[in-house]
């Protein structure tokens, strides 16, 4: 049995391995192509204006997650860090725009750059106790993963000691809404699209071309290699975790004013989150700001087909889907992995 | 006499009832685990899947006794195999993914699992659970409170009288999780152990000498479902009921807690974690501590989490672990 496998191995490709071939060269091509096909083939089943009015309800969403996984990957490229505390660092964001927004009844406007803030310094916090001198002893990838569960249990159960179980909400007006071209959208809807395009721009943007953007990209690559290029990499590490840190809090923030505020709102966001990084490639941050998006969207629409409640299904399908058909994300190179 | 600000109170810890309690947790998620440690300790696979088998074990016992005509002794064998099936399923396209990738992947099958669970609401009860059916004329568990009954009346008979209810379900989970220990040592002793350790030090090596490491792995994940099966079951009769909220991703968070502490590559250190997690958690719920409700939950995940932060930190072999056999590290 075995032996014959190994036979073949040194035979002429297969028609399948052909396949297989062509595939794996035109990956990205033939994945833009389906989606077109898909998306084509669900505006003629369901008309434009069903699908437009999915697509911008599935943009607020993909803000969101394109703003949580920005920070996710970017962690897991740089420190090779799967951190499954980043939906406790929403939480913890959503929970300090509380404190600002209800407790201090002051306007939501300062309790969010208040929750970035405080979600920065919580993920730095870690970086300084935690994840730097584990990474000076060398610790491997799944004790590291293992840790960062704890840390998820940990930070979770903090609020929870502090809070309590309660649903709470936030100071947000969740019931007007504003139309245009026949599309319906709420304010808060609305506002969290604005920010997400505007926030998201500027970090595609900034990553792509400034310095600190190149220099975490280098040391994505090779570590080793961007620390003799003369890279201070333990700072540029620190800022990642400030950036992902703030982005994670703006994205709880903006999760907890659609929804509501709990402790378990990180969990619920987390495989989306995961979805979004793999989707778009882990450790590329522009591809899965886009990933996040084009993932809210597609959790959006599904309920064009399915009853609500199969949505979070559908996201974690189309996950597993992602990792088993392009591990290396629908942008990014072939790679082992 | 000097009062202390906050007295506590330990008098729960002297009850039998208690311990039964403890014991009973411990099993099930030694069971768990001791799946793990065949995937994780000896094969190097990083399942996060065991909440989605467990479901499973249980949700296919519950829908085989209650929606077909079959016996419940017949929906064991069946939901183990389905179980087994789901494993195969989830492992055939990941199995080859970086350990990274296969955690998440088997984290997002489970919860898959739980989300159907949850709304395929005409065959599992949705957020209700699964109990009885709508007539009331049957529940899942019945023959197993008959066999409980009778293994109470034995103990009557031995002398002791009026056991704890929960202690019949007590012993047959103790059994379980030995035999399930003993089956697990005698395999992984066996040539296709020494396979399976071969894989996590080595694959390529492994592939060289013409092991189909695919195909021995997908076999290791398959026993750990079948395994997990078997705490579902005995996770709903505890409970005597099945719903989602039982099956969350924290279920194999705290079977990862039970790994690390008993120890990498040692099922006796499976005895010790789990008995040690479970007094501690179940200490945390019934010493009447100055706390509320929400604050007495929240510790339980604080201690969990904080256990796996310092022995990942400290000694990620863990307790009874052995370095030279440690995957964690790599």
């Amino acid at each position: 049995m075995e032996g014959s496998e190994a036979a073949a191995g040194l035979s002429r490709p297969s028609t399948g391995e052909r396949i297989n071939e062509f595939a794996r060269a035109h990956a990205r091509s033939l994945s833009l192509g389906a989606l077109l096909l898909v998306t084509i083939a669900i505006v003629l089943l369901k008309g434009t204006h069903d699908v437009a009015q999915s697509v911008v309800d599935g943009l607020s969403l993909g803000s969101i997650y394109a703003l949580g996984a920005v920070g996710l990957t970017l962690v897991y490229g740089i420190l090779k860090l799967v951190n499954f505390a980043q939906g406790d660092f929403l939480t913890f964001g959503a929970y300090m725009a509380f404190l600002v927004n209800v407790t201090w009844n002051l306007p939501l406007v300062i309790g969010i750059p208040f929750a970035m803030f405080m979600t920065a310094l919580l993920a730095l916090f870690f970086e300084v106790i935690m994840w730097r001198p584990m990474r000076r002893r060398g610790a491997g990838l799944l004790q590291l993963l293992l840790m960062s569960i704890g840390l998820a249990f940990f930070i979770r159960s903090v609020i929870q000691f502090f809070w309590g179980t309660q649903i709470r909400k936030l100071d947000v007006d969740n019931l007007s809404s504003v139309t245009f071209l026949g599309l319906r959208v709420g304010q808060t809807e609305l506002i969290i699209i604005i920010i997400g395009v505007v926030v998201l721009s500027a970090v595609g943007l900034g990553l792509r071309y400034s310095l600190l953007g190149k220099r975490m990209r280098a040391i994505s690559d090779d570590i080793d290699l961007a620390e003799t290029a003369g890279i201070d990499t333990q700072r540029v590490i620190y800022l990642t975790w400030i950036f992902a840190g703030a982005l994670a809090g703006l994205a709880g923030v903006l999760y907890g004013a659609t929804t509501n505020v709990k402790p378990e709102l990180g969990f619920e966001v987390l495989l989306p989150l995961f979805a979004a990084v793999v989707l778009g490639g882990i450790g590329d941050a522009f591809g899965a700001l886009i990933a996040g998006l084009f993932l809210g969207i597609v959790i959006q629409s599904s309920t064009l087909f399915l009853p609500d409640e199969w949505k979070t299904t559908i996201g974690f399908l189309f996950l597993i889907l992602a990792l088993v058909v392009r591990p290396s994300g629908i942008f990014g190179k072939a790679k082992a992995v | 006499m000097h009062v202390l600000p906050f007295a506590i109170n330990f008098t729960a810890l002297s009850d039998f009832g208690f311990w039964a309690g403890v014991v009973i947790s411990a099993g099930v998620f030694m069971l768990l685990a001791l799946g793990l440690q065949l995937n994780v300790g000896y094969t190097g696979i990083s399942n996060f899947g065991q909440a989605g088998f467990m479901a499973i074990g249980a949700y296919t016992m519950g829908i085989v006794t209650l929606k077909t005509g079959l016996s419940f002794w017949l929906s064991l064998p069946i939901s183990m195999l389905a179980a087994m099936a789901f494993g195969c399923l989830v492992g055939l396209p990941s199995l080859r993914l970086r350990a990274d990738y296969l955690a998440i992947a088997t984290l997002a099958s489970a919860e898959v699992v739980r989300l159907v669970a949850l709304n395929a609401r005409d065959l599992t009860g949705g957020n209700l659970g699964l109990f009885c059916t709508t007539d009331g004329s049957k529940c899942f568990d019945d023959t197993w409170l008959s066999i409980s009954d009778t293994i109470n009346g034995w103990l009557q008979d031995l002398g002791w009288s009026d056991p704890d209810a929960l202690v019949p379900l007590m012993l047959v989970v103790i059994v379980a999780a030995l035999l399930a220990t003993v089956f697990l040592i005698f395999i992984t002793k066996s040539p296709w152990g020494r396979v399976l350790r071969a894989i996590r030090e080595d694959e390529d090596a492994a592939r060289a000498l013409g092991k189909n490491a695919f195909s021995f792995k997908l076999q290791s994940l398959a026993i750990s479902a079948a395994i997990a099966a078997i705490a579902g079951w005995f996770f709903a009769f505890n409970i005597a009921s099945i719903s989602p909220t039982e099956f969350e991703p924290a279920v194999t968070f705290f079977a990862y807690a039970v790994l690390v502490l008993g120890g990498l590559a040692s099922y006796w250190g499976l005895i010790f974690g789990s008995v040690i997690l479970w007094t501690v958690l179940e200490m945390t719920r019934t010493i009447d501590l100055p706390l509320n409700a929400d604050q007495q939950g929240a510790l339980r995940f604080m201690i969990v989490g904080l256990v796996l932060i310092l022995l990942m930190a400290f000694r990620p072999q863990g307790t009874f672990g052995k370095k030279e056999e440690m995957v964690l590290g790599e």
